[in-house]
């Protein structure tokens, strides 16, 4: 790994000796809307000391990345009103203007944001984004400047990074172009970064490798660190100091290894508990299932060597390659992968929402792998689907009601007073008052839509369900409610799940069985505890290795065992 | 075809949800689309009452008044700003001496049913053409999209002038300028329904009314059509004052309705020869013309925007605001959002 | 690409083949005997047989098309009943009425036409991208509310409506400039820039009140977007946030569309053409049409639309090279 030399140039650090890095106090920040001000930072302390790291740890609406835009000035002309004092690195991040905030943003600290496609332009290659914020600082020639970038993209990790620097930002992968965000945050040499959510749109190894460069820069440049993330897990082994927010408040502040071992609050420990740990044992629901005999029950739905291809005849894509397995009648099995491992397309095969390329998929024997959509519909209300997103899987048009009922009105035979009382139950046995059965989506929160969408599978009394990246839309807690929710229907109503997710935690909690997916391929299935505790696929075992832990202590020990792995084998930082 | 398709999408995004009642209610607030409806309104009433008016001044559009015009000078009216007075409250027509005020009245009803017909005919072929596509097979898909392609590449002011010319003169010519314009202008309207429908189709609340056993009809006609009822009205409300501009100018080309019905095209038309020497005969039409038009885009600008206020806020007064308000909290993407088509 | 462009062609054929039978069924098929019409109502009945024999359309309906389509792949023969014609490839037939050859009659006028759209083009594009650059930066003042009625104006008026009042204002009233008129570039350009200006600004007018609202919103749509956020995270200055980044993405959609007008003025340029009597394709049209001259409105519909597709087919390669994000499939 070179380092990064330092380039000669005047910087203006006379406030280097004076105070902390960042000082905030008593920060509100409040964003107009519908007539009046909505608070989103409600008096907001917290300093950070030179070189030290801070991560800022919250849920949706929290007011974390509202909080850390605010370090850079980045409410100024938004129409926000801000109270209270910012200082960072010497600067008024409040009333700084001109020249003077122009230094602050980028000179004396770089933000890292969260979606690294759009936050580039797609227009230019990113050698020439990063010339561009240099020569913004720096007096010097368009050429040392390309040089600069190619150095920090160098840093970084990018290979070949002096010809990648003329690739534009679409032809990166995601992992690539978050680094090459850092690189540019680099760029200046920054006293403080503040990464909001760098890893968020990330897939589980990839994001190891993000938090481990940022880890290693930070060691080696001796800048500050914000880090703002709703992940306690990515917090617990790259920073120093958490702070917990909750309604544009501080909630909790402290040490780490404190805050997430021992802590004070009720919120923290509500929020720590309802992580999902991938280290520890099955949940007692799924124990319980697992325990009975119900691991044996009959084979209700199978695949045998499933295939699906997508693309016209000169670029075809793969996206299951070959997939066989089987659900048993009243047991869960999980199905996780990354990014891209198909996972998703499968699901959608078990229920024939798509079509097969080839292959076959049994249900209760008979092949519906090739049945037309008409001979398909007695079968439908059998197998159902519980959607990712919240915000898509309800139809914006209609109430709630109206969508659990759509199966049953399309299903014929019953009249309304009857559709009425069944969608009421259903309401109520996933949590929902009934009453609610005449209010539209945009009224629920994430939670209650995701809850609605299960009492709409639910509806025709299916015998299997598919679940889709149930809960990587919502907040941690919300999540962990949704979670016990399926277990406890599941247990009551004896259905068949397929959970599908890439989160390794949430699976290992809800799953009886679990397949290992990758490029379209199962590498590896078996019961839950053998898979999770002793994985044989090497792939499996950098997937948990990845994993991050609520443990600081342990968090370190797994980077050791990473950088140790990578390398044994491959060069680091590839994909 | 991208790029064509990727502009479109510029003017017809997908829209949020609303209530037929919030629209109007936006729309009542707004003075601009208060404004545009009332002229609407207006000509509306004057087409339709267009006898009654010309009977109220005591004139008629066809009768030719030879004693009002001075033939030594070619046919210029008598009288101040084209022979205006008590009993032709806006002068005759230099050349025939027919009265103004009735061949305007008139000329009202043709461009307005001539327009508002051919609308019709484009977004009723539009939507079930593009409905067809979205919703049918590849090879259905491919038939559809290759006709809609062979129809945007017709010239079709071109064509409709050709057509207006060998369709035998005893079809009636306000119902052919309708079919003509109607006929040649439904592609636009069936590239947006099928994007439209496209889209909605990969939503999951489609999957799931697929999953609840509900058939092709049944998920087009509860899930489909409602969402696509707000980037269809969009695009008609373009479509119209462009159709008034067509019919108006297929009649200047002496192609549209033939004399002694009256237009404001070819009233335009006749004007070009007299414009030295009587001046009001052209701004008469002309302000009219310009009017209408004017009326129909701005309450469709308007009625685009009471469907979708927060895109239009959002281009009003957003540069600085994304992503840093209370609700715009990163929720967790997945994917990448931002490139549609990434390699 | 190359794949892309192969196919690109392959489609542009089959949209002008569907395109030729359209026009083939609608104008030949139409009812009306061609042979009366070109001959005259004074030909006798073996007059006019004569003709029918000499145009070829004797022949089934298929025949004629095939004979149609060769003539544009490969040149035909007429017989003029004393000698042979020969119409070399493309060729779109003879004129009914003068006997002259339509390819001809097209190519002459094309000159006219042509400096009409690409001068309209340069200065739509200068007045509606200036604008709509204006009114995005002045966001929320009172100028930019003034460029919007302006555009919105601008949108609203038939170009033969301002093309009229301009000619009545600046030639009739004012007599600042002179009645348009066409003289070929190479003959003299003064009097060629000064015969145009007026038609030129008419449809420029009309023209660029698109690009400007095309411009103003898709650079405020740009200015939205989060890669923005990130340089002026980064400390790049307003100005250069507009003109490198916004102005960047704004160009793109304005460029696709400036192909595809281009095309379709060739076309659409009819009204500008017969109102200011100036000979291209559209007075050519018009005239024709009103003495039923067939093969040349044919002639006429095809090469427009061959310019309308190519302009489509133009306008997607300059999208996906200005906007590396596209696909080309």
């Amino acid at each position: 790994m070179t380092s990064v030399p330092r380039m000669d140039g005047s910087r203006s650090d006379g406030s280097r000796s004076d105070g902390p890095l960042v000082d905030v106090r008593d920060l509100v920040v409040e964003f107009p809307a519908d007539g009046g001000f909505v608070r989103a930072v409600d008096g907001l302390d917290f300093t950070l000391e030179a070189g030290q790291a801070l991560g800022i740890v919250g849920e949706s609406g929290s007011g974390k990345s509202t909080a850390a835009l605010a370090l850079l000035g980045m409410h100024q002309g938004t129409g926000a009103r801000l109270t209270g004092s910012i200082r960072v690195a010497g600067v008024d991040a409040v009333t700084a203007e001109g020249a003077e905030l122009r230094r602050l943003r980028g000179e004396s600290a770089a933000i890292v944001f969260q979606d690294p496609l759009s936050a580039l332009d797609p227009y230019y290659p990113v050698g020439g984004q990063i010339a561009e914020v240099f020569r913004a600082h720096r007096d010097v020639s368009r050429r040392a400047a390309r040089a600069r970038a190619v150095e920090v993209l160098d840093r970084v990790g990018i290979p070949d990074a002096a010809r990648r620097a003329r690739s534009r930002p679409h032809e990166f992968s995601g992992g690539m172009r978050q680094r090459v965000l850092i690189a540019m945050a680099l760029a200046c040499e920054p006293r403080l970064l503040i990464a909001d959510e760098p890893t968020t749109a990330l897939d589980v190894t990839v994001q190891a490798q993000i938090l481990d460069l940022l880890h290693d820069l930070r060691a080696e440049t001796g800048a500050g660190l914000i880090l703002v993330t709703h992940d306690l897990g990515v917090v617990a082994g790259s920073v120093d100091q958490v702070l917990v927010m909750k309604d544009g408040r501080a909630v909790e502040r402290g040490p780490v290894s404190g805050v997430l071992g021992a802590p004070r609050e009720p919120y923290t420990r509500a929020l720590l508990s309802a992580v999902p740990r991938v280290d520890a044992p099955a949940s007692a629901s799924a124990s319980a299932s697992a325990s009975d005999d119900r691991g044996d029950g009959e084979v209700l739905l199978e695949t045998v060597d499933l295939r699906r291809e997508f693309g016209s005849r000169s670029a075809t894509v793969t996206a299951v390659d070959g997939v066989s397995l089987a659900v048993r009648e009243g047991e869960t099995l999980g199905i996780v992968g990354e990014s891209g491992s198909g996972k998703t397309t499968l699901g959608r095969m078990l229920v024939r929402l798509l079509e097969p390329s080839g292959g076959q998929v049994r249900y209760r024997g008979q092949d519906i792998g090739a049945l037309g959509e008409k001979a398909l519909r007695p079968l439908r209300r059998e197998l159902q689907m519980v959607f990712q997103d919240p915000v898509s899987s309800l139809n914006p048009r209609r109430t709630v009601g109206e969508s659990i009922a759509d199966p049953l009105r399309a299903a014929g035979g019953w009249d309304d007073r009857r559709i009425r009382t069944r969608v009421g139950e259903l309401l109520e046995r996933v949590g929902i008052d009934a009453d609610w059965y005449h209010r539209y989506p945009h009224e629920l929160s994430g939670g209650q839509r995701q809850r609605v969408g299960i009492a709409r599978a639910l509806a025709p009394a299916p015998r299997l369900v598919v679940c889709d990246e149930p809960v990587s839309a919502l907040d941690v807690t919300t999540q962990a409610q949704v979670v016990a929710l399926l277990a406890e229907l599941q247990r009551d109503l004896g259905l068949s799940l397929v959970f599908v997710a890439h989160d390794l935690a949430v699976v290992r909690q809800v799953s009886d069985r679990v397949a290992v997916m990758r490029a379209g391929r199962i590498v590896e299935q078996g019961s839950t505890e053998a898979v999770y505790d002793s994985p044989q696929h090497p792939y499996t075992k950098g997937l948990l290795a990845a994993v991050p832990v609520l443990d600081p202590l342990e968090s370190a020990t797994r980077r050791d065992a990473r950088r140790a792995l990578a390398a044994a084998g491959r060069r680091p930082h590839m994909q | 075809m991208a790029a064509r398709e990727l502009l479109a999408a510029e003017a017809v995004t997908t829209f949020p949800a609303t209530g037929t009642r919030q629209v109007w209610r936006r729309l009542r607030t707004q003075r601009a689309a208060v404004a545009a409806g009332t002229v609407i309104v207006l000509l509306l009433l004057i087409a339709a009452a267009a006898p009654l008016l010309s009977a109220i001044e005591g004139q008629d559009p066809t009768t030719y008044h030879n004693d009002l015009i001075d033939s030594a000078s070619g046919g210029v009216p008598v009288g101040p700003f084209g022979g205006v007075g008590a009993e032709h409250w806006l002068g005759v027509e230099p050349g025939t001496g027919r009265d103004v005020f009735a061949r305007l009245v008139h000329g009202a009803r043709v461009s307005i049913l001539v327009a508002v017909g051919s609308t019709v005919v484009q977004v009723l072929l539009g939507v079930t053409v593009g409905l067809a596509a979205g919703l049918g097979n590849r090879l259905l898909d491919q038939l559809i999209s290759s006709t809609t392609d062979v129809m945007l590449a017709l010239p079709s002011l071109v064509f409709s002038i050709a057509l207006m010319a060998v369709v035998p003169s005893g079809f009636p010519r306000p119902l052919l300028l309708t079919l003509v314009i109607g006929l040649l202008g439904w592609g636009g309207t069936a590239r947006v329904v099928r994007a439209q429908t496209l889209t909605l189709k990969e939503l999951d609340y489609v999957a799931a009314a697929r999953l609840g056993g509900s058939s092709p009809w049944r998920i087009a006609r509860r899930e489909l059509l409602p969402s696509l009822a707000a980037p269809v009205i969009t695009y008609a409300a373009l479509l119209l004052p462009s159709n008034v501009v067509a019919e108006a100018g297929l009649s200047f080309l002496g192609v549209g309705v033939r004399p002694p019905t009256s237009s404001w095209g070819q009233m335009l038309s006749s004007a070009t020869t007299w414009f030295r020497a009587d001046p009001t005969y052209i701004l008469l039409p002309a302000v009219l013309l310009f009017a209408t038009v004017l009326a129909f885009t701005v309450l469709g600008d308007r009625v685009r925007i009471a469907l979708d206020p927060r895109a239009a806020s959002r281009l009003r007064v957003g540069v600085h605001r994304s992503g840093t308000g209370p609700g715009s909290a990163p929720p967790l993407r997945s994917g990448t959002p931002n490139s549609k088509e990434e390699a | 690409m190359r794949e892309y462009l192969i196919r690109r062609i392959l489609g542009m054929g089959g949209v002008l083949l569907a395109l030729s039978l359209i026009v083939y069924a609608v104008f030949y098929l139409a009812p009306g005997d061609p042979a009366q019409l070109a001959c005259g109502l004074k030909c006798s009945p073996a007059q006019v047989h004569q003709v029918r024999a000499q145009l070829g359309i004797d022949d089934p309906v298929h025949l004629q098309y095939a004979h149609f389509l060769q003539g544009i792949v490969t040149g035909r023969d007429f017989s003029t009943g004393t000698g042979v014609l020969h119409c070399p490839a493309p060729c779109l037939g003879v004129s009914y009425r003068t006997g002259e050859q339509v390819t001809g009659m097209i190519v002459d006028r094309l000159p006219v036409t042509a400096s009409l759209a690409l001068g309209a083009m340069a200065l739509w594009l200068t007045l509606g991208v200036g604008t709509g650059v204006l009114s995005a930066l002045r966001r929320g003042r009172w100028s930019e509310r003034l460029l919007t009625v302006l555009t919105l104006a601008g949108n609203s008026v038939p170009v033969f409506v301002i093309a009229l009042l301009l000619l009545m204002l600046f030639c009739a009233q004012l007599q600042w400039l002179p009645f348009p008129s066409y003289v070929g570039l190479g003959e003299d350009p003064q009097q060629w820039f000064w015969g145009l200006l007026l038609p030129w600004v008419s449809l420029a007018l009309v023209e660029s009140a698109k690009y400007a609202r095309l411009t103003r919103s898709s650079m405020l749509e740009t200015l939205a977007e989060d890669h923005i956020r990130t340089f002026r995270a980064y400390g790049v200055g307003e100005r250069q946030l507009v003109t490198r980044h916004a102005l960047r993405g704004a160009l793109t959609p304005v460029i696709a569309l400036s192909a595809m007008d281009l095309g379709t003025m060739f076309g659409s340029a009819v009204l500008t053409e017969s109102l200011f009597g100036l000979p291209g394709l559209g007075r050519l049209l018009v005239y024709s049409v009103n003495v039923i001259d067939l093969p040349v409105v044919v002639g006429l519909v095809m090469v427009t639309g061959f310019c309308v597709v190519l302009a489509n087919a133009v306008a997607d390669v300059l999208y996906a090279v200005a906007d590396r994000r596209v696909v080309l499939s």
